[in-house]
């Protein structure tokens, strides 16, 4: 079996730009929903978001690729290049030995809206070149292996929020078939007027005004989600051609996937959680290990009530038998979901909590709902993790689960 | 290269396609040489630089959706689910609640599309912004189903539920290879031993004034809007863009031996697949192929094969002055000597390009080329142009024994994808 490290992280999220600013607002218990800027949300019934408002495009984009590309691609192209950065990595001379494997959403979507009112209101000639190029899902992919070289096998897949962890999925058949090295994850700008009006009819956005009201996951007040932008993107490499490019740092190792789907219904969840709980446990097995072994669990967090009942309800049947509870926290809570960069972010989070040997809390969890055999995380706190499961589900029934470990020269030493 | 030793076979082949109904209407309609461009009817494109498309007569009502499924669904996901329901019954499949041939967890689904719903979200941002007049949409004029409509991935999700397939499900969507790549992740679940069974394919529908209208802008698609009919021809030297199209292929992906336990049919194996990228520009090609070759390259040594082998190559074959030379000189590096001898031709010439269902619509049409020994032709073909010096199948289809066969396509972002297919029976020599 081939070996996958995570070796950078580019983070362009809500709670910071940067890795360090990220974590740093989570320690902290510094959640960054807050009232939509830019434009007026108030007929949508939703006023708040997590806005990635310290991102200055100009100092991470070339301003004649900025003039061609959607906010989703800024914030793309910046997190590709932190994550290069963060994991020291030079594209080697073999161009073939680099993919761009992303998960992508709702694609360019400020991009589009302005050039379809463009096209309705003056006629096709003001539909510009770059349309054809902006918007739809695999720009960014694009861009980023044209920016930087990457010639090596690459994809966008589409799980809705799942995404980010498919693309590591995926990343790994890439990986198991020659091609050492892929950047993963992925971002999400979708707080602009059509995509929010869109996301809106899914009928799980909070209406609440106040942010300790809005996204409040495994609570008894919980109301539905904010929708957020930005996510992550991460540089993950074959175990040995990391060491043989003598990387300095591992972040931490993926040693297990799942993913299924309810096969339900076209919006709403299956009502036994049977499939969510079979995409753990398939992660589980394909780690080899047991639930025993899990030190935390990066939840969902739908934030909608039945939606995270189901989600405590899988993680019962699968951690359910342990003699302690599993620690259980939903990050999210701090940014908004952020559909395919939300799972990338939590995967960013999880190894960061390896790291430090802290567990990030809950944002605005008051009033946790039942949860027998598990441990709902309320506030940040020291703990050891060795080994995390990161969760992720797509609207619609996509259900993905993620296993890293710590790295072993770390552990053993 | 598969390392479980797991192979994968075509079972089911479902077609919705321009100009004709199924696989076997559009089967019928390509090996005749039968175009189905025209004039665009779905809105008035006198506004429009290039006025021709090959569109499809869809009514998902009279092809056994519900009245549900078309009110909540793009066009491009009802298309999906009415090829996917023909291919799963022309696998001869039994899946679904409380069958028992088939473990449900053991099927996956990976749809591919390029451009997802961008029909239905342009049509409800015409009626939210009262024809784009406002900036902030109104909501009282939205339908209920848009956050289907904003993330392709509800396409996967329709036909996980149609089939009870509860294995891995995804979207792909990798621009105008999404069909082949979409075809080949499927590939690789059955190989790396995460399913049985795949329902694979891709779906388009762009056909609708933005699409048109950016293609417009940077001359990818055809003036020829006097001829409609004969307005997409690859290869020739008045080729001057693609006509688009739509449509979907979906196939049913299946493991050797669990196609062989229950006597299925078998088209054709999935051998090889292989993508790549040319790192260069998001529409623009360097003239010498050297990264699509890459693809073929990669993609016949996963199967083992080796260039003389390969008998018939579906080219991507827009009919835009740059692919096309891109493309003669990607198969002549790949294949070598053999690339003057192979039958390379060009189903865009009668269908149009759905952007990324054509990739597996030419999937399709390239496992029936397999398992039927004929080879379909480039449409339009009469002036030939130096730059472009095989032999492209002219004009009439031909009789021709394909052990193995070669799928490539190119897309928008750099992406180029090559698959083999060989027929059941090849023996390596």
């Amino acid at each position: 079996v081939t070996g996958l490290v995570v070796t950078g992280i580019g983070v362009v999220a809500p709670t910071g730009v940067g890795v360090e600013a990220h974590w740093s607002s989570l320690v902290r218990g510094e959640p960054a929903i807050r009232p939509i800027v830019g434009f007026d949300p108030a007929q949508y019934g939703v006023s708040l978001a997590g806005q990635v408002t310290g991102f200055v495009p100009a100092d991470h984009v070339d301003p004649r690729l900025m003039v061609q590309t959607d906010r989703w691609t800024w914030m793309s192209l910046a997190a590709a290049t932190l994550a290069a950065q963060d994991a020291g990595y030079t594209p080697p001379e073999d161009a073939y030995a680099t993919s761009v494997f992303l998960a992508a959403g709702s694609g360019g979507n400020e991009f589009s809206q302005h050039e379809i009112q463009g096209l309705w209101a003056k006629g096709p000639k003001s539909v510009g070149a770059y349309q054809s190029i902006a918007w739809f899902y695999a720009a960014s992919t694009g861009q980023i292996s044209i920016r930087d070289g990457y010639k090596g096998p690459s994809g966008v897949v589409v799980s809705e929020g799942a995404g980010g962890l498919d693309s590591i999925g995926w990343a790994r058949r890439v990986v198991r078939r020659g091609t050492p090295a892929v950047l993963v994850g992925g971002t999400e700008a979708g707080v602009t007027p059509y995509a929010l009006l869109c996301q809106a009819t899914s009928g799980r956005l909070s209406t609440a005004t106040a942010p300790e009201d809005a996204y409040k996951p495994f609570d008894r007040r919980a109301s539905g989600h904010v929708i957020g932008e930005g996510g992550a993107i991460l540089l993950v490499e074959e175990t040995d051609a990391a060491r043989a490019r003598g990387v300095e740092r591992v972040w931490g190792e993926v040693v297990g996937h799942g993913a299924t789907h309810d096969a339900h219904h076209h919006a709403d969840p299956a009502p036994d959680a049977r499939q969510y709980a079979r995409a753990i446990q398939l992660s589980l097995a394909d780690a080899g290990i047991t639930p025993d072994e899990v030190d935390l669990v990066l939840a969902d967090g739908a934030g909608v009530p039945e939606l995270d009942a189901l989600e405590l309800e899988a993680l019962q049947r699968v951690f359910g038998g342990r003699a302690d509870p599993v620690p259980v926290t939903a990050p999210s809570s701090f940014t908004g979901r952020l559909m395919a960069g939300g799972s990338a972010l939590d995967v960013a989070t999880a190894l960061l909590a390896m790291r430090d040997g802290i567990v990030p809390g809950t944002a605005y969890l008051d009033d946790p709902v039942d949860a027998p055999g598990l441990d709902l995380v309320q506030h940040s706190r020291a703990q050891q993790v060795e080994t995390a499961v990161v969760l992720a589900r797509g609207f619609g029934g996509f259900n993905s689960s993620l296993v890293l470990r710590r790295p072993t020269e770390e552990r053993t030493s | 290269v598969s390392t479980t030793g797991r192979r994968v076979v075509i079972t089911g082949i479902g077609v919705v396609a321009p100009g004709s109904m199924g696989h076997e209407g559009f089967w019928e309609m390509i090996t005749a040489g039968r175009t189905a461009t025209r004039r665009i009817t779905f809105f008035d494109p006198s506004r429009f630089r290039s006025q021709v498309a090959a569109e499809v007569d869809f009514d998902g009502r009279k092809l056994g959706l519900t009245a549900h499924e078309v009110f909540r669904n793009d066009r491009f996901v009802q298309m999906a689910m009415v090829a996917a329901d023909e291919a799963v019954a022309d696998s001869g499949l039994a899946l679904g609640a409380g069958v028992e041939a088939t473990d449900p967890d053991r099927v996956g689904v990976v749809l591919g599309t390029a451009v997802g719903a961008t029909m239905r979200l342009e049509d409800e941002y015409v009626a939210v912004s009262d024809a784009g007049t406002h900036w902030l949409v109104d909501p009282q004029y939205a339908s209920r189903f848009l956050h289907h409509a904003l993330v392709p991935s509800c396409g996967a999700t329709e036909l996980a539920v149609r089939f009870g397939a509860s294995g891995p499900a995804t979207v792909v969507s990798t621009g105008c290879t999404s069909g082949i790549d979409a075809v080949g992740y499927g590939s690789q679940l059955i190989e790396d031993g995460d399913a049985d069974v795949v329902i694979a394919g891709a779906s388009d529908a762009p056909i609708s004034p933005i699409s048109m209208a950016c293609f417009d802008t940077i001359r990818a698609t055809t003036g020829n809007n006097d001829d409609p009919a004969h307005a997409a021809r690859p290869f020739d030297a008045r080729r001057d863009g693609f006509v688009m199209g739509e449509g979907s292929a979906v196939l049913v992906l299946e493991e050797l031996e669990h196609a062989r336990r229950r006597g299925a049919e078998v088209y054709c194996e999935v051998s090889g697949y292989a993508n790549r990228c040319n790192a260069h520009h998001m529409t623009g090609l360097r003239p010498d192929g050297v990264e699509m070759a890459e693809a073929i390259r990669l993609a016949l040594d996963q199967g083992r094969i080796d260039a003389d082998e390969v008998g018939y190559v579906n080219a991507h074959g827009s009919g835009t002055k740059q692919n096309d030379r891109h493309e003669t000189a990607a198969v002549k590096l790949s294949l070598g000597p053999t690339a003057q001898q192979v039958s390379m031709s060009s189903i865009k010439s009668m269908i149009g390009h759905s952007l990324g269902a054509i990739g597996s619509i030419e999937i399709a049409a390239t496992a029936l080329a397999v398992q039927r020994g004929v080879v379909p032709p480039t449409a339009n073909y009469e002036v030939p142009d130096p730059e472009c010096d095989l032999d492209y199948v002219p004009n009439t289809a031909r009789e021709q024994k394909v052990d193995v066969a070669l799928s490539v396509g190119s897309g928008f972002g750099g992406f180029q994808s090559a698959i083999v297919l060989a027929h059941p029976t090849r023996r390596t020599p």
